[in-house]
């Protein structure tokens, strides 16, 4: 086994893609002889050619549609939005004729792509980079929403995203792409979409999240364990649909849950998750459900980027509440 | 018959030039109304920008900046049309058009700020300038829509956009052109071509041999200027904006130009992409080195002068630079306060909860 960071991860996950299947395209802004803006397609047009893996123009709509057409023409298209701020570009081809196409067409056609995109705070970049987005992609009925949060899980869930019949959102975290490296199989291995993964077990409250927040939920988790706090951790991994059997499970173990995204509060994952909960184990809860969340701007100039983030004190402070109440 | 039209329409858009790379007029007709103050002013700019552009540089490598785009390379494209405006016309600018703002009047510490990502270098005090456009091509759009709110107010003036040769791909370089077309409202268009988006080469972006021919299917004006020669770029917009204020409508105008840095300083490598023989190329063209040599031919610039500038850019450079680091800080509660006239419940609440945290 190899040590890899998340990005050589996923580039790992598309190389073996590539190989296993002549029809898998990968392209977008940058991603042929650059590499990528963060190289995950390093290497990749090198070894198979400028007919599989290629620069486009620079327009997301044109790539969003251009996917389109080459699904319907058989291929296996894997297009990346440079920046996943950028997606309103691309809005319509992606929810509005992707989404729908299975159903539009009574089953007749299919889009089989995977949008690949980097996104997440805490790396300071300009305006539109950060953004996360999920819970725009996650209310859009005919996609899959998948966002790893570590080099292991980022190749099997790539490898299942790009072999899966319907569209998947593949969001990477951009400050997960080099922050560590983690024993990745240099072999092919699959981690079904949709399977949340008990990241660590507890008994007294259960902590759902997803993405860069799974480090951070985990160190809280360890600080609240020296206060008697023992909590368990879900990392979601695909967060929509939903894992619904593992939440409740957790929560009718734990009696106690909340949920942390790094996303704004309004709407989004999280309150989504806090409802199933609600719908599905009231009866099993000792204490309401409470979320940590980024407040309700739009996503902070990178100058009060650190205090606008949550980070692991404010998922202590929500779970002592909730212990507590 | 179809690609005879093509022939016929590409033919038609030759790079227009007015002082070549050694420095020499060769389009005499062609010379804008400069006095000898304008043109020593024109100068003046390049030099002073291109000592922005590396003092930017620098601080970004120091950790004292933030986002920055380098400009090296396109001051006569970015300085010379904006000379060619007015005070009160508008500016919508990219990433990479900072310079055109600062000479229109965004103070040095605020752009400094903007690159920092302190929103206080978002505010236009005034100006009729936006803050750089992060995503490409959405300022094209606007432009149509500022220029069309000028000519319904009865304003002679302009709305000026820049894009670059990548940015022409979007779909909103497309509607901006033709809704400004339908309008015939008095915008300009300015496509700096440097030849690269990040790594992908112009060629790479269109069948279309040249930019400037994109204005003919919106019906209106286009024109390719050389990107290197100031005087050439501020004609050509100095015309366009003649015709859009006399109701002519708007202009494309492609400027071949190149960038000599790396895209931005958040970890392009142009040897990736670029030869260092298509650098050198095109650093023979460098609009500073030609525009020197002509002025220095009619004996209106020295080193002296030149030093006079540079000296003059270092020492503004730092003051800004100290005024950007005593802004206080930006905090969570300045954004919240910016996200509507008045604020929902949700805000309110974030507000008394963010100012405890940010008060500890
Ligand atoms: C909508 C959108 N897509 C992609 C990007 C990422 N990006 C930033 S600059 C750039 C290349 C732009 O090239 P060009 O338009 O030629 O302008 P230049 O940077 O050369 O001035 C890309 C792809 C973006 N900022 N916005």
């Amino acid at each position: 086994m190899a040590q890899m960071t998340m990005i050589q991860a996923i580039t790992d996950a598309m190389r073996t893609e590539l190989k296993n299947d002549e029809n898998v395209l990968v392209f977008g802004e940058d991603v042929g002889q650059n590499g990528g803006v963060f190289r995950a397609t390093e290497g990749l047009q090198k070894e198979f050619g400028e007919d599989r893996v290629f620069d486009t123009p620079l327009a997301e709509s044109g790539i969003g549609g251009m996917s389109i057409g080459l699904a319907l023409t058989g291929f296996r298209p894997v297009p990346e939005v440079q920046f996943f701020g950028f997606v309103y570009e691309v809005m319509d081809a992606i929810s509005g004729q992707m989404a729908r196409l299975r159903y539009r067409s009574g089953g007749s056609f299919h889009a089989p792509i995977t949008v690949r995109s980097p996104f997440g705070g805490g790396v300071k970049t300009p305006e539109l980079h950060a953004d996360s987005l999920e819970g725009l992609m996650a209310q859009q009925p005919g996609l899959k929403v998948v966002i790893p949060s570590n080099p292991y899980d980022a190749k099997g869930l790539l490898i299942s995203a790009i072999r899966d019949n319907d569209p998947v959102i593949f969001l990477e975290h951009m400050k997960l792409y080099r922050s560590f490296r983690q024993e990745v199989p240099e072999e092919e291995y699959t981690i079904e979409i949709g399977k949340a993964e008990v990241k660590r077990e507890g008994t007294d409250i259960t902590i759902v999240t997803y993405g860069a927040m799974v480090q951070a939920s985990l160190k809280a988790a360890e600080e609240l364990e020296k206060d008697g706090i023992s909590a368990e951790v879900i990392d979601l991994r695909t967060v929509s649909p939903l894992d619904i059997d593992t939440i409740i499970g957790s929560v009718e173990k734990t009696n106690r849950a909340i949920v942390v995204q790094e996303a704004q509060k309004q709407a989004g994952i999280a309150a989504n998750v806090v409802a199933e909960i609600n719908d599905r184990a009231i009866l099993s809860l000792e204490a309401p459900v409470l979320r940590v969340a980024a407040p309700d701007t739009v996503f902070a100039f990178s100058a009060a980027e650190d205090v606008w983030l949550p980070d692991h004190t404010d998922i202590i402070e929500k779970a002592t509440q909730v212990v507590n109440f | 018959m179809g690609t005879k039209t093509i022939e016929n329409i590409e033919g038609q858009f030759e790079m227009f030039q007015i002082l070549n790379e050694n420095g020499e007029i060769v389009n005499e007709e062609a010379m804008p109304e400069l006095s000898d103050e304008q043109l020593q002013e024109l100068m003046r700019r390049m030099v002073y920008t291109r000592i922005l552009d590396q003092r930017s540089i620098s601080l970004n490598r120091q950790g004292r900046l933030g986002f920055y785009a380098p400009t090296a390379g396109q001051e006569a494209s970015q300085l010379g049309s904006q000379f060619a405006l007015d005070k009160e016309d508008w500016i919508l600018p990219g990433y990479r058009d900072v310079p055109q703002i600062i000479w229109h009047g965004l103070p040095l510490y605020k752009a400094f700020l903007f690159s920092r990502g302190h929103y206080v270098g978002n505010q236009a005090d005034g100006l009729n300038v936006l803050s750089p456009q992060i995503i490409i091509g959405a300022q094209i759009t606007q432009t149509a829509g500022v220029a069309l709110g000028l000519k319904k107010k009865g304003k002679k003036n302009v709305a000026i956009t820049y894009t670059g040769d990548g940015g022409a791909s979007q779909g909103d370089f497309y509607e901006g052109m033709n809704f400004a077309g339908a309008y015939s409202a008095p915008a300009i268009f300015v496509v700096q071509n440097n030849r690269f988006a990040i790594s992908v080469p112009v060629e790479k972006q269109s069948a279309a041999k040249t930019i400037a021919q994109k204005a003919v299917a919106a019906g209106i004006q286009g024109v390719q200027v050389d990107g290197m020669d100031v005087l050439a770029v501020y004609k050509a917009v100095t015309d366009a904006r003649e015709r859009a204020i006399n109701g002519e409508g708007p202009t494309l105008i492609e400027t071949m130009t190149y960038r000599y840095g790396p895209h931005t300083m958040a970890g392009d490598d142009p040897t990736r992409y670029r030869s260092e023989d298509q650098d050198s190329e095109w650093e023979k063209k460098d609009p500073i080195v030609r525009f020197r040599k002509y002025l220095e031919s009619k004996n209106l610039w020295s080193e002296e002068k030149e030093n006079e500038v540079v000296d003059k850019a270092k020492e503004e450079i730092k003051a800004a630079i100290k005024k950007a680091d005593s802004t206080p800080k930006q905090k969570v509660t300045d954004l919240i306060s910016n996200m509507y006239e008045e604020l929902p419940q949700n805000l309110r609440e974030q507000y008394e909860e963010y100012s405890a945290k940010e008060s500890k």
